[in-house]
């Protein structure tokens, strides 16, 4: 097997493995926040394996969309894993690594959460999944700009080469287009992740949520597929954003050595952004249903003030 | 490109930034924060511009517009909501979504405007000048579409920072005198709009502008 196909394979092992201790990480510091003790960092890897012991249950008269959602939704965030250059830019999808096919891809595990959501027929399920496609639906145009901005300087919306470009030209990612974009990127993975201030991961039960509406029916090994693929999605966001506007680490080669460097400056940036997310969510309140939309396109505005940046301005 | 001209484009962008954030927020207290923000994103500017041209009066110039619009101006607003805690959200007339929405335009409309300038003197500085416009643009719509008077001050601030911004950089900085009295008409200006803004409330029991149907003398 050639070498970038074994940093690809090296990658999606290291999310898949490493995505619930993030989330565990993330979960331990805001318990320490508030004052509580909280479960350990291996916590949410105990809470996989005991739901992957039970037996698998299907609501009556749920099909094919129930019963495939959550392998999607792990499988889509494992290639877009495979395709982003988390640790090297030479990995194995090639020209296949582009950065609008890994945004269809994620958008692909939303839109078969949500058909799942619908096809339990139930009120939340029918809710939340409403609530997620809005989100999306504003969402999208946002990144979509976003990449336009970022694509526009290097002349190609292949990821590696975004990355590598960013990197020859001495790592400057201080341009006033990239400024505009990291932000407004920022607000899209807070807003695709359901993290505060869009959804509120720690709710169950609640009228306001919008993911766990749509996951509501699922128990056992299903919804431990769920999980994993909401970590692996917290973490591919994670590093798709720290690969695009803080590529530090992100070796150009397959040097067993410099990825092993690379491997600590990803596992460091990704704790370190899931740490800060973590910790504004302490201080922060979900906003209204109804003013998400404005949030997104605050983004929206910022992307498209990058996107004139960056062909005006540099 | 040379390390000035990437810091110049970078305060720029900072200073474009703080005007959609202003816009985007509808606390005036967080607005006043982005405010402040902007007033030392635009001192940076002088300062930059200083030294690109070796002229220390403008980094006088900088130091009177960071105290001035970073500190002076921002504290008067926030003390004046500190007066009274219901003038707290802006109240805009038409929703945020679609003033963001109007921004974008706005700001392509300064960039397709600016474009004949920037094309006499192709340098970082003339580049940025769309920047200053769009801030220039953004307060006008700012004052326009917000009902209250101080997120109008609020308004106002952000169109002067962009008529200096745009003064800063398409005249490679502004004399020394001349921008002393600039920032000294902002300064009464804010403070009669204050006086105006309590007198409202006195009389009224509000700073809605909307209430306001008739002059009298």
């Amino acid at each position: 097997m050639s070498a970038p196909v074994l940093v690809s394979l090296a990658q999606v092992l290291l999310v898949l493995l490493g995505a619930p201790l993030l989330v565990g990480a993330m979960r331990r510091l805001r318990a320490r926040m508030e004052g509580r003790t909280g479960g350990g960092v291996l916590q949410p890897w105990r809470d996989l394996l005991k739901l992957l012991r039970k037996a698998p249950l299907h609501p009556q008269g749920t099909g094919a969309a129930f019963r495939f959602a959550p392998l999607l939704g792990v499988a889509c965030s494992g290639v877009a894993a495979a395709a982003i250059p988390l640790l090297s830019t030479r990995t194995g999808l090639g020209a296949g690594a582009d950065l609008i096919a890994v945004v269809a891809l994620l958008t692909l595990a939303t839109a078969a959460l949500a058909l799942a959501g619908l096809d339990t027929a139930t009120a939340f399920g029918g809710m939340g999944a409403s609530r997620e496609m809005t989100i999306t639906a504003l969402a999208e145009p946002a990144v979509l700009t976003a990449v336009c901005a970022l694509a526009a300087k290097v002349g190609s919306t292949n990821l590696p080469a975004i990355v590598a470009a960013t990197l020859s030209h001495g790592a400057r990612p201080a341009s006033p287009a990239n400024l505009l974009a990291a932000v407004a990127l920022a607000v899209v993975v807070l807003a695709e992740t359901g993290r505060l201030p869009v959804d509120n991961p720690s709710t169950h039960l609640e009228l306001t949520m919008v993911h766990e509406a749509m996951v509501l029916e699922y128990s056992g090994p299903d919804l431990a597929m769920v999980e994993l693929g909401a970590a692996m999605r917290l973490t591919v966001l994670l590093g798709l954003w720290s690969a695009l506007f803080a590529p530090w680490g992100i070796t150009t080669t397959a040097d067993p050595a410099r990825l092993l460097l690379g491997l600590a400056a990803f596992a460091g940036k990704t704790l370190l952004l899931g740490c800060l997310i973590a910790a504004g969510e302490v201080f922060m309140a979900k906003v209204r249903l109804f003013r998400v939309p404005e949030l997104l396109a605050g983004s929206f505005l910022l992307a498209v003030l990058a996107v004139s940046a960056s062909f005006f301005l540099a | 490109m040379s390390n000035r001209a990437e810091l110049l484009d970078l305060a720029a962008g900072l200073f474009l930034l703080c005007a959609v954030a202003i816009l985007w927020r509808r606390d005036v207290r967080a607005q006043t924060a982005w405010l402040s923000g902007q007033g030392i994103a635009l001192a940076a500017i002088a300062a930059i511009l200083g030294a690109q041209d070796a002229r220390p009066d403008l980094y006088g110039v900088a130091a009177g517009v960071a105290l001035l619009r970073a500190a002076l101006l921002p504290t008067l607003v926030r003390r004046a909501i500190a007066a009274r805690a219901e003038d707290r959200e802006s109240a805009p007339l038409i929703n945020v979504g679609a003033s963001l929405l109007a921004a974008v335009a706005l700001v392509l409309l300064a960039y397709t405007v600016a474009q004949p300038l920037v094309r006499l003197e192709d340098t970082p500085a003339a580049r940025a000048l769309p920047v200053g416009l769009s801030v220039v643009l953004i307060g006008l719509l700012i004052l326009v579409t917000r009902r209250k008077a101080l997120s109008q001050i609020v308004g106002f601030l952000l169109l002067d920072n962009g008529i200096t911004a745009v003064a800063f950089l398409a005249a490679a900085g502004v004399p020394l005198l001349v921008e002393f009295g600039v920032s000294f008409d902002l300064l009464l200006a804010v403070l009669v709009l204050r006086v105006l803004t309590a007198r409202m409330r006195n009389l009224f029991g509000g700073s809605d502008l909307d209430e306001m149907r008739e002059l009298r003398d």
